[in-house]
């Protein structure tokens, strides 16, 4: 009798448990479908506003002025000229920073693996965290007083990538460790046990076996900082034509959007740009997702 | 097929003395001799206490022991591993051919003392070929193509691998079999010619088939080289190895030809493992 009475209890419970799991999950779904709708709606607005400004002009370009504009909006035209030199400023101020960042971060993630419990390597690992922290907007103040004040005595594409490399190095550094550490100890010892010098096992054994993880790295940190404005604003400042000079003040996709917003009349452009640059990261971060799948170790 | 027997009276040339009833026995002429050796990975604690043993040229010696008896640790400390930790604390001497390891450059001791490990380790980011030649390789060493060629499949012919591989030598060494990259680990290895090669446990991630291919290997390579393996699997030792050391809790308890000392073990603790009462 008392086992009849069990397999009921048991029964009844686990169709309740099963209303439980459906319910919840449905849940769970409804709820990742909340999260995930802001992007969804971004890309959607800025695929509406922005893509008729985008032609081949808006590549190669310079931005336009205000006056070029009120005419071109009087007459029912788009509005003429392009981002060029926010792309092309965007792009130089990116690659220097990477010439930095790179180096240094690689170096500096290669001793943090190599030497986990060194008090000196925690020391730098909970400052790299620290630095990951620091608003932006204080990294350009830096970058004002040290570079822009002292250093080029004006605004100039030198100032800006100093404060967007400040910006890489602690995501690249950590990267690196990440990767580093991943890797199996074997294959090192494996690489040493054929006498292989250590300075020649990191560099041409372990970097190229992690060399997924580190671009992916990379490539994360570069997509990070191409979005920056507030560093940028202090530093770069923005400019008008094309630049190349490290010098000189030089635009940013970011920066123009910026300069675009305060314009009634170059509202349109603002759209356009902001598209241009979602898509530029967002296609970043798929080519990130796919090294990641191909290469990383493990 | 190999044969596995071991011949005692070419051995007995070797030994100085045969004493049935002595633990550790000495080795004439030893090609690698290990003096003292303590290693601490902590303060006070000892992972191999005063070891002190030769090993001989052209045998397997096998090192047997339940984990933890630092039998692998005693076999790091050969090709100074343990460097790599600086945690790791060394006592006593180890000597090749009389010359003390500690003044032979690490660089250099590690290609006359060679490495397999538990697991198949070939480096991933490299084809077969760039496998057996890393040593070269890594080192920079510039040789010429044809000498590469030569030692590739002359390498890779000595582990039976060259058939296996000959046309897939530019493939990743990843893409093998585990058996397979192990030879392919135990190939790179030979291809620096080494005088001894250490051998972590070579075959415990191993199906059987791939085990005893290694075996077999084995016992063809110790014409050429010596070998001291370690071996958690005693039919293994009992199957391949000349001599045999077993170790527990650090301390080399046994030492001996083989044969006897699996037959008649002078220790009572030998006996005990042997018989399977514990480990």
């Amino acid at each position: 009798m008392g086992k009849i009475r069990y397999n009921k209890i048991q029964t009844d419970g686990f169709s309740f448990r099963l209303v439980k799991n459906k319910v919840f999950y449905c849940f769970v779904i409804f709820m990742s479908m909340i999260a995930i709708s802001p992007v969804v709606f971004i890309i959607i607005k800025l695929v509406i506003k922005g893509i008729r400004q985008i032609n081949l002009n808006f590549f190669i370009d310079n931005a336009p002025n205000t006056l070029e504009a009120m005419t071109a909006i009087a007459n029912g035209e788009i509005i003429p000229g392009g981002i060029a030199n926010g792309i092309t400023g965007s792009i130089f101020m990116v690659l220097l920073a990477s010439v930095m960042a790179i180096p240094l971060g690689v170096l500096t993630g290669i001793y943090l693996s190599e030497n986990q419990d060194k008090v000196y390597a925690n020391i730098i690992r909970n400052i790299s965290e620290i630095l990951q922290g620091v608003p932006s907007i204080v990294l350009g103040i830096l970058s004002y007083l040290w570079i822009v004040i002292n250093i080029t005595r004006g605004f100039s594409a030198f100032a800006g990538s100093v404060s967007l490399s400040i910006m890489m190095l602690p995501l690249i550094i950590k990267s690196t460790e990440e990767t580093l550490k991943m890797i199996p100890s074997t294959i090192k010892e494996a690489a040493l046990s054929l006498g292989v010098p250590y300075h020649k096992v990191i560099f041409k054994v372990l970097l190229p076996t992690g060399l997924g993880g580190l671009l992916t790295g990379i490539l994360l940190a570069i997509s990070r900082v191409l979005g920056e404005t507030a560093p940028l604003m202090l530093t770069a400042l923005g400019s008008s034509v094309i630049n190349f000079d490290v010098t000189k003040p030089t635009s940013a996709v970011p920066l123009l959007i910026w300069e675009f917003y305060n314009d009634p009349n170059l509202l349109d452009l603002v759209w356009s740009s902001s598209l241009f640059l979602m898509g530029f990261v967002l296609i970043l971060n798929i080519i990130v997702k796919k090294m990641a799948n191909k290469w990383v170790y493990g | 097929m190999v044969n596995r027997n071991i011949n005692e009276s070419q051995l007995n040339d070797y030994l100085m003395t045969i004493e049935m009833n002595k633990a550790i026995i000495d080795i004439k002429n030893p090609v690698l001799t290990i003096k003292d050796l303590s290693i601490s990975y902590e303060k006070g604690k000892y992972a191999v206490k005063d070891v002190s043993a030769g090993i001989k040229k052209n045998s397997i010696t096998a090192i047997m022991g339940p984990s933890g008896c630092g039998k692998s640790t005693l076999l790091r400390a050969i090709n100074r591993m343990h460097e790599l930790y600086p945690s790791i604390q060394t006592f006593g001497k180890i000597y090749l051919d009389n010359e003390d390891i500690s003044a032979i450059p690490s660089i250099k001791l590690r290609q006359k003392i060679g490495m397999v490990f538990q697991r198949p380790n070939p480096f991933p980011t490299m084809s077969i070929y760039d496998n057996v030649i890393a040593g070269y390789k890594l080192n920079g060493t510039r040789i010429k193509k044809s000498r590469k060629d030569e030692i590739v499949e002359k390498s890779l012919s000595d582990v039976v691998l060259w058939d296996e591989v000959k046309d897939s030598l530019h493939k990743r060494g990843t893409f093998l079999s585990g058996g397979q990259q192990q030879r392919l680990c135990v190939a790179r290895t030979l291809a620096f010619q080494p005088e001894i090669i250490l051998m972590d446990e070579p075959t415990s991630a191993l199906d059987p088939i791939a085990t005893a291919k290694i075996e077999d290997l084995l016992v063809e390579l110790k014409k050429k080289y010596t070998i001291i393996l370690v071996t958690h699997n005693m039919t293994q030792a009992a199957r391949i190895s000349d001599l045999s050391m077993f170790m527990y809790l650090g301390e080399l308890i046994e030492y001996g030809i083989t044969k006897s000392l699996f037959t008649n073990p002078v220790n009572k603790k030998t006996e005990e493992y042997l018989t399977g009462k514990f480990g």
